[in-house]
């Protein structure tokens, strides 16, 4: 039952349809196929598999709007779910920013949907994860990791006339790898939609030999220092700021986009001011080739590329359908990865330049080289400075060389700040979904020292 | 639900409301339906059991799950969503060849059942070929058929939703007259009903309730805005923990309202409201050493995560590496016997059986019976967190009885039990505690909090800050947070209030593992005083 093919699921949704009594009538039907293995040690813990569909309706009476949902596909199941959403309807309060369901969308095509990954079997995982331990034990080094591979498809029908069907397959690995010792740790991430890509000996290399080489780290004073990032060190401070990128937070005056001005007629946020460097360019395509999605958000709205950060001015906000309509602009939904049964991170891609990692560490005279940051928590949303520290690969650049690893850093600062101070940016790489380049970023600031490896 | 989807409903950025839908959603009366009774559950766990001990399995266990939630959310005059939720499957856990295998499934027929209990073991051999550490449990007794509930005196699924829907009015309006613009109020309630059985004998049905009111208030000014989190606790308690009753309450003079094993909601959303106008009017703190006295609901985190982490026994050897690091509590450090994890008052205990804690349940996932032990010990480090596969790593002869699955769709592994620091056996007040600094920083409440993959550096901050001088609390401060290292702060632990003044504070959403899970746990403690604690500014402008 897990993955239903276009036709199967518009033939289910149409018979669910067809019980409803309600004024309006949406369904969501998601399925998920997937397997993981876990390994520490250098031998496997834990692996498992799931299987799992659930149909959730959602029906509404005038304002009123109530929703369940099941994992029983008889008929009887299907109108009994039906009949559940509309007695909770009947219950709820009026919400008064209750926004009817939407008609029907044009969807671009997209491409997420990779057999080779649907494949994917427990003795495929296996020999993956000892493809990636026998790199470690190569090196006398200890290895743990975790590949998660899924096959999901979700559609959505309402009594508007929208449909929207998608499949979409998503693998992704890590691996930590130490020295026996515990001096020395390195780390490496991979994600894609399609397994084939996938080589868990060549990533789990990149790790045995950042262990190798962080071994031993150096204490270096905690200050501000011209940091090079790497995609893995930047890629949730960038989606922590997506994340707060919310019109109606902004336009409530409790955002970092809220606009603090006294002005009677001064709009209530920072929709095209210049907030960054002028090179700092972020947007989101469901067509992207690297990093496509659903084109289309929870609600069946149709996605298409949008920049969210243009030039270095802040140029479209997401918002709620209620939300635009009150403030009278576009609504402009959330576009979300396909991975799980309920969506995942927003996909955003950060435009890069052309410069290799080991580009940028040539041209940098005085620098550290961060591998990952890591507990990273909010400390001030209205400044988005954050706090978490270093972690996996840490070293010191000098005159276009890696000199000597250090010791692991707490930083606190904002995205905001990082995004002022840019130097460089180099080739953008896939990580968790997203593109993002690394960054050469200056007056980076790092307050204690941690003795972690 | 997990974290990620917490933060979407809780966080500043909430823009359209992302509602928790993990399960299968079911009406508010069938959440009172009666599930399959202990016989049928029975025949079923063994119907995976035989097949996958028919496929070679040396071992196996199965949990049938029943997972009810509902969630009712409130943003200011409006409630914005009620959900209720249900998830109904099997897990099936097997050890083929000396190598785990897990697979489940929300196909509850025969068929259905043993299919999860074959895949699981062609995933325990496929891994076999290359297990290097073959499983080694530690013995378990067989319990044969038993079962457990929660000690609630409301079920709160039983409460009519209209009145939840007037608390959280009551609470919201309670915040907005008080001073906040925002508010937004949640009522999480969870109940699982798990039955476990396994190869040893054991047939254990469960009925787990768990209860979390919590709120967020912002009030904007003209410099910018101020949040506020409530001061109520997640709780293993049924709806009688929002009776808010008087004998619950310790005042702290010149500061808060501590809540003990009943919760004031609409009064903390009330004071949420006044401290958030003072908030935005608070000094800025100078940066320095400070003498800290931290109220329960904020030192409950900080034991969370420098203790609570550091001494689980999967971390300290290495399982957690790739995901939430390892720990500085070495087994070379516990092996010494003299590790001084803190002063000489520090004692901090596990256990599952605490009355009223999240953590509280009669048998653990793998049917083993929940007890309570000591973590450290005058101060020094004498055990860690450890199940069934770990056991024999540090000479116990059987496991702690803390190992948990957030459902019947994930495996179970090692999960923080609750920890608690046990407090004076002199009955010391806060109110005493804080009349002992000259000059200091009283912290209550949870907020940010960060620490690194081997719990040695940390940076905690909180929801409310108060200078003391000269034994007195002075007035709100703001943009405070301590920076330290584990075994330096719990060495510098100089005194703690007593028995009175001990609470239990918790998490809902302790996330771990890969698929990563949540867990709820509690930890207890007095208000307690730490010296010479080093105290940064975390205001900037941008």
């Amino acid at each position: 039952m897990a993955i239903l093919s276009k036709s199967e699921a518009k033939a289910l949704l149409n018979k669910v349809i067809g019980y409803s009594k309600a004024d309006a009538i949406e369904c969501n039907l998601n399925g998920e196929v997937s397997g993981n293995i876990r390994t520490a040690r250098n031998t496997v813990s834990t692996a498992g598999e799931l299987n799992d569909t659930i149909l959730t309706v959602q029906s509404s009476f005038g304002k009123k709007l109530g929703t369940a949902s099941t994992n029983e596909f008889s008929d009887n199941a299907l109108e009994r779910v039906v009949r559940r959403s509309e007695e909770l309807a009947r219950l709820a309060p009026d919400n008064p920013e209750f926004m009817p369901i939407l008609g029907p969308q044009e969807y671009v095509d997209v491409k997420t949907y990779f057999q080779s990954t649907a494949d994917v079997n427990p003795d495929w995982r296996a020999s993956a994860a000892d493809a990636s331990i026998s790199a470690s034990k190569a090196e006398g080094l200890v290895s743990s990791g975790f590949l998660n591979d899924s096959a999901t498809f979700a559609a959505i029908m309402n009594s508007e006339g929208l449909f929207a069907y998608n499949q979409a397959t998503d693998i992704n690995f890590s691996a930590t790898i130490r020295t026996a010792d515990g001096k020395g740790s390195g780390w490496v991430y991979r994600d894609f939609h399609d397994a084939s890509l996938m080589d868990t000996n060549e990533a789990s290399n990149v790790a045995v030999k950042k262990a190798i080489a962080s071994a031993d780290g150096k204490a270096m004073e905690p200050g501000k220092y011209t940091v090079i990032m790497e995609p893995a060190a930047t890629v949730q401070l960038l989606l922590n700021m997506f994340n707060a990128m919310d019109q109606r937070q902004a336009d409530e005056g409790r955002s970092f986009l809220s606009n603090k001005s006294e002005e009677p007629d001064a709009p209530k946020n920072r929709l095209g001011q210049k907030m960054f460097d002028e090179r700092v360019n972020i947007y989101t395509d469901p067509q992207d080739p690297d990093t496509p999605t659903h084109p289309f958000s929870g609600d069946g709205a149709a996605v298409k590329r949008t920049d969210w950060i243009k030039d270095g001015v802040v140029t479209t906000m997401p918002n709620s359908r209620y939300w635009a309509e009150k403030t009278g602009v576009e609504y402009v939904p959330t576009p979300f990865t396909g991975g799980g049964l309920f969506g995942g991170s927003p996909s955003i891609s950060m435009v890069g330049g052309d410069e290799s990692l080991e580009d940028m560490i040539k041209n940098t005279r005085r620098g550290v080289l961060v591998t990952r940051l890591w507990y990273i928590r909010s400390l001030d949303p209205q400044s988005l400075m954050y706090t978490g520290l270093t972690r996996d690969g840490t070293f010191y650049i000098e005159n276009g060389e890696i000199k000597y690893p250090i010791k692991n850093f707490r930083f606190n600062e904002s995205p905001i700040i990082m995004l002022n101070n840019l130097e460089a940016l180099g080739k953008p790489q896939r990580i968790q979904g997203c593109m993002i380049p690394p960054m050469k970023i200056r007056d980076f600031t790092f307050s204690s020292l941690s003795d972690a490896v | 639900m997990d974290r990620r989807q917490f933060i979407k409903i809780a966080g500043a950025g909430m823009g359209a409301m992302m509602l928790p839908i993990n399960g299968r959603m079911v009406s508010a009366e069938a959440l009172l339906e009666p599930g399959a009774d202990a016989a049928i559950k029975k025949r079923m766990a063994n119907v995976a059991l035989n097949a996958a001990t028919s496929k070679g399995a040396t071992y196996a266990d199965a949990r049938i799950g029943r997972y009810l939630n509902q969630f009712v959310t409130a943003q200011e005059q409006r409630v914005d969503n009620i959900v209720n939720t249900e998830s109904y499957g099997v897990g099936v856990r097997v050890i083929a060849n000396g190598t785990w295998g897990f697979a489940s499934t929300s196909d509850m027929t025969d068929d259905g059942i043993a299919k999860a209990a074959e895949a699981a073991v062609a995933v325990a051999k496929a891994n076999s070929k290359f297990q290097t550490e073959p499983v080694q449990l530690a013995p378990v007794k067989s319990y044969g058929d038993v079962s457990w509930k929660t000690p609630i005196e409301k079920n709160a699924f039983e409460i009519p939703l209209k009145d939840k829907v007037d608390l959280l009015m009551n609470v919201n309006n309670a915040a907005l007259d008080n001073g906040a613009n925002f508010i937004t109020s949640i009522l999480f309630l969870v109940n699982e009903q798990k039955y476990f059985a396994s190869t040893e004998g054991s047939y254990i049905d469960q009925d787990v309730h768990r209860l979390w009111a919590p709120f967020f208030a912002t009030a904007v000014g003209k410099q910018g805005f101020k949040q506020r989190q409530g001061l109520g606790n997640p709780v293993g308690r049924g709806f009688e923990y929002l009776d808010g009753r008087p004998e619950d309450k310790i005042q702290i003079q010149g500061a808060n309202i501590g809540y003990r094993n009943t919760y004031d909601i609409v009064e903390d959303a009330r004071e949420a409201g006044k401290q958030l106008q003072k908030k935005l009017a608070a000094k800025s703190v100078e940066p320095g050493k400070y003498d800290l006295v931290l109220d329960p609901h904020h030192l409950m985190l900080t034991i969370h995560e420098s203790v609570g982490h550091p001494l689980e026994l999967d971390r300290v050897l290495g399982y957690e590496a790739n995901y939430a690091g390892t720990s500085f509590a070495t087994l070379d450090k516990w092996k010494s016997g003299t590790f001084e994890y803190g002063s000489k008052i520090v004692n901090l205990f596990a256990d599952k059986t605490q009355v009223g804690s999240l953590g509280y349940v009669g048998w653990d996932d793998e049917g083993v019976k929940t007890k309570e032990w000591d973590l450290v010990k005058d101060g020094v480090l004498v055990n860690y967190q450890a199940i069934r596969d770990q056991a024999h790593i540090i000479d116990e002869k059987e496991s702690h009885g803390c190992c948990y699955s957030q459902s019947w769709r994930d495996v179970q592994f090692q999960r923080m039990a609750n920890v608690s620091l046990r407090p004076n056996e002199e009955d010391v007040s806060a109110d005493e505690i804080i009349a002992g600094v000259e000059n200091g920083i009283y912290i209550a409440g949870r907020g940010s909090f960060s620490i690194d993959q081997q719990r040695y550096n940390f940076q905690f901050g909180g929801q409310l800050f108060y200078e003391i001088k000269d034994g007195k609390i002075v007035d709100q401060i703001e943009d405070v947070a301590y920076q330290s290292n584990t075994q330096e702060f719990w060495n510098s632990c100089v005194a703690m209030a007593g028995k009175s003044d001990y609470r239990l504070g918790g998490s809902f959403f302790d996330g771990k593992g890969q698929p990563s899970q949540v867990s709820a746990v509690s930890h207890g403690c007095p208000t307690t005083r730490f010296n010479n604690v080093n105290v940064i500014n975390t205001g900037r402008k941008v």
